[in-house]
């Protein structure tokens, strides 16, 4: 069975970027190779970093998949497109939470309160927004077909929209977050990491990580959603 | 005599997985009259707003061609003229205003004001046409929509229900443009009147269809 | 270029003339404004106000005074059950156009009128760029227009279309409302006509992406 050494191969994979990124020491001049450099003003708090921004990151990754899913609904007219465009939009608004919860928490240690407004925390409210949005439409409309084109319908507009934000933000707030002091393109949503090489393979190996979790759990949602609709039918 | 097809090929929809109706095809030409028969809910409404291009087919297509020529389904409202219940005029215009207003959006070249008034004196509520159509009793909105689907000379008319709400007078008139379209173009009628469905060249029953 | 084609202007013509007779749209927009302003007096008092905040509270009227009557252009052809006609006798991006249009033209009129009794009745809040302000109230009613249009169109589909409507607008339309708002203190503190061109551009790209994918998408939209 391939899919299950993969399945094995992932869980072994994100087990290991959790111990990495919770033991490996912290130490002012790193010599060994697991030792992290200390980064000054945010010490252990540096930690989240191989969490927080992988599940940021799995929630747009989310958000455009469930985008692209729904344009290929409108262009097939394919229920099972619309299956997983939501699907995806379920995962997406978890992932969200978690993000959300995780930088919250992170602040109120750091910046001494639990939210700030931030541009990169005003973003991640405004995804939140959208997925709820989202699924307060389809709950508001009743025939399937009609359901599925205008929340893909809307999952477009806001995918078109969401983009703005990237030349508004910079205009209006200053940056709080790590990597965006000092950095005049740093106020945007996306933050550019200066890290030690070590640091660096453990953020990519868990953003990796993530990244195939999510696509596991998409697949999961996918089969059982489908396999409700089947049993639905033959009641 | 192929100046005028319309051709519905193996149509099917389906409402929250629940299929209406499935594998539905057939051809029309210029001349010909069809009616689609069955009891309530087997979906002949359904049909017949597939086949104005109101609503998508969740599978199949419905192809028209004008003069040998295919016409666009975004533009296939200007050969079309549809009469259903369901089919509202504006309440808060009066009788011609809604005829006028309907010319102008169709962006109508010809001198249509000429036409508008004929249509309302065909159906006889040419004394009321300046009222608002709030005013109007149920049988004369359905006069009125008669003349609004009239007003273009679409080539290809569909009628859900005709002769709901009408009197004697009005069912008249009514069969009186059902004669007269027949001979210049296609027509298309749902319904039960048995009355109705005697001018038609073929009749689809929905109901057996779905045992077959 | 035939982007308004005459049956835009006739489906534009038509809501213009239903508005007037009916006045749906037109007397919540105006007591929204009224109640909303009143209340803003109310709580404001004499105390003395941020021209930063004052001017974020201007646009918060505006968004919830279009919020009450901008989805009407759409709801009221579904309630009254005529978008089945409008389908039978235009074009969808003819349909779009119009009501846009009619949008446009409701939401100018309501941003200049409650621009103008905001700064009569607000005597902190002081314009000193007035091409900025006016600039900002024009350009960003020609971007509340474009996005309260589409969705207008979306909810007008749905089953709890007035609640539903701030909820799903308020995502989309937060780039331009943060962007207004900034625009408008820029007035207020004095800035150059110059300092504000960074606001315009965003907010005309923005109209250009909305009314874009509009017309892409309203066809699956306003189609059953």
């Amino acid at each position: 069975m391939k899919s299950t050494t993969a399945k094995i191969g992932l869980v072994l994979w994100l087990t290991l970027v959790i111990c990495a990124a919770i033991l490996f020491p912290m130490v002012p001049a790193p010599e060994k190779w697991y030792e992290f450099p200390i980064i000054p003003g945010l010490e252990e708090k540096a930690r989240i970093i191989f969490f927080h921004v992988p599940m940021a990151w799995t929630t747009v990754v989310a958000f455009v998949a469930a985008m692209i899913y729904g344009i290929r609904f409108l262009m097939t007219k394919n229920l099972d497109y619309d299956l997983r465009s939501v699907s995806a939009a379920g995962l997406g608004t978890m992932f969200c939470i978690l993000a959300t919860v995780t930088g919250s928490l992170w602040a109120k240690f750091n910046w001494g309160s639990f939210w700030n407004w931030d541009p990169r925390e005003t973003s991640i409210f405004v995804l939140l927004l959208i997925y709820g949005a989202y699924f307060a439409l389809r709950s508001a409309v009743d025939v399937e077909e009609k359901r599925a084109t205008l929340s893909a319908v809307y999952a477009i507009i806001a995918g078109v929209t969401v983009p703005f934000f990237i030349f508004v933000m910079p205009r209006i707030m200053t940056g709080l977050h790590p990597g965006s002091k000092g950095d005049p393109q740093g106020a945007g949503p996306v933050v550019q990491f200066k890290m030690a090489p070590n640091m660096l393979l453990v953020f990519f190996a868990s953003l990796l990580g993530f990244t195939l979790l999510y696509f596991w759990l998409f697949n999961l949602k996918v089969r059982s959603s489908r396999l409700e609709l089947q049993q639905q039918s033959q009641e | 005599m192929n100046h005028l097809t319309l051709t519905a090929g193996s149509l099917k929809k389906e409402f929250n997985r629940r299929v209406i109706f499935d594998s539905i095809s057939f051809t029309l030409h210029e001349g010909e009259a069809f009616a689609i028969t069955g009891r309530n809910g087997s979906g002949k409404s359904t049909l017949v707003k597939i086949l104005c291009g109101l609503l998508s087919p969740t599978k199949g297509t419905v192809r028209v061609s004008v003069e040998g020529k295919e016409v666009n389904a975004e533009i296939l409202f200007r050969h079309l003229g549809f009469v259903a219940p369901y089919l509202n005029m504006y309440d808060e215009f009066s009788g011609i205003e809604n005829l006028m207003l309907f010319g102008k959006i169709r962006g109508l070249e010809n001198n249509f004001a000429g036409d508008a008034e004929e249509l309302l004196r065909q159906f006889n509520i040419f004394e009321r046409r300046h009222d608002e159509v709030r005013t109007y009793s149920s049988g004369m909105k359905q006069r009125l929509k008669f003349a609004a689907a009239l007003l273009h000379r679409p080539e290809i008319l569909v009628m859900d229900e005709p002769t709901s709400n009408l009197d004697e007078e009005g069912i008249a008139a009514v069969r009186s443009v059902i004669a007269e379209h027949r001979r210049r173009g296609i027509l298309i009628i749902a319904t039960n009147e048995k009355e109705d469905v005697k001018y038609a060249d073929a009749v689809l029953n929905l109901d057996e269809r779905k045992l077959r | 270029m035939k982007v308004f084609s005459a049956p835009a202007i006739h489906v534009f013509l038509k809501d213009s003339h239903s508005e007037i007779r009916t006045r749906y749209a037109l007397n919540a927009l105006l007591m929204f404004v009224v109640t909303a302003l009143a209340l803003v007096l109310f709580s404001v008092g004499n105390d003395v106000v941020g021209t930063d905040v004052l001017s974020g509270i201007l646009w918060v009227i505006i968004f919830f005074s279009g919020m009450s009557g901008l989805s009407r252009t759409f709801v009221s052809e579904e309630e009254r059950g005529t978008t089945a006609t409008l389908q039978l006798i235009a074009r969808p991006t003819s349909v779009l156009l119009g009501k846009l249009f009619f949008n446009f033209v409701l939401i100018l009129s309501l941003n200049v009128l409650v621009a103008v009794l905001y700064i009569v009745m607000i005597n902190r809040f002081v314009i000193l760029t007035p091409s900025i302000f006016w600039a900002t109230i024009f350009l960003g009613s020609c971007a509340l227009a474009s996005s309260s249009t589409i969705i207008a169109a979306i909810i007008a589909k749905a089953n709890t279309k007035g609640t539903l409507y701030p909820v799903l607008s308020f995502p989309i339309m937060l780039p331009l409302l943060l962007t207004v708002m900034n625009a408008t203190r820029l007035a207020t503190e004095g800035a150059a006509f110059s300092e504000a061109l960074g606001e315009f551009q965003i907010l005309v790209s923005y109209t250009v992406v909305v009314v874009t994918i509009s017309i892409l998408l309203f066809g699956f939209v306003w189609k059953d």
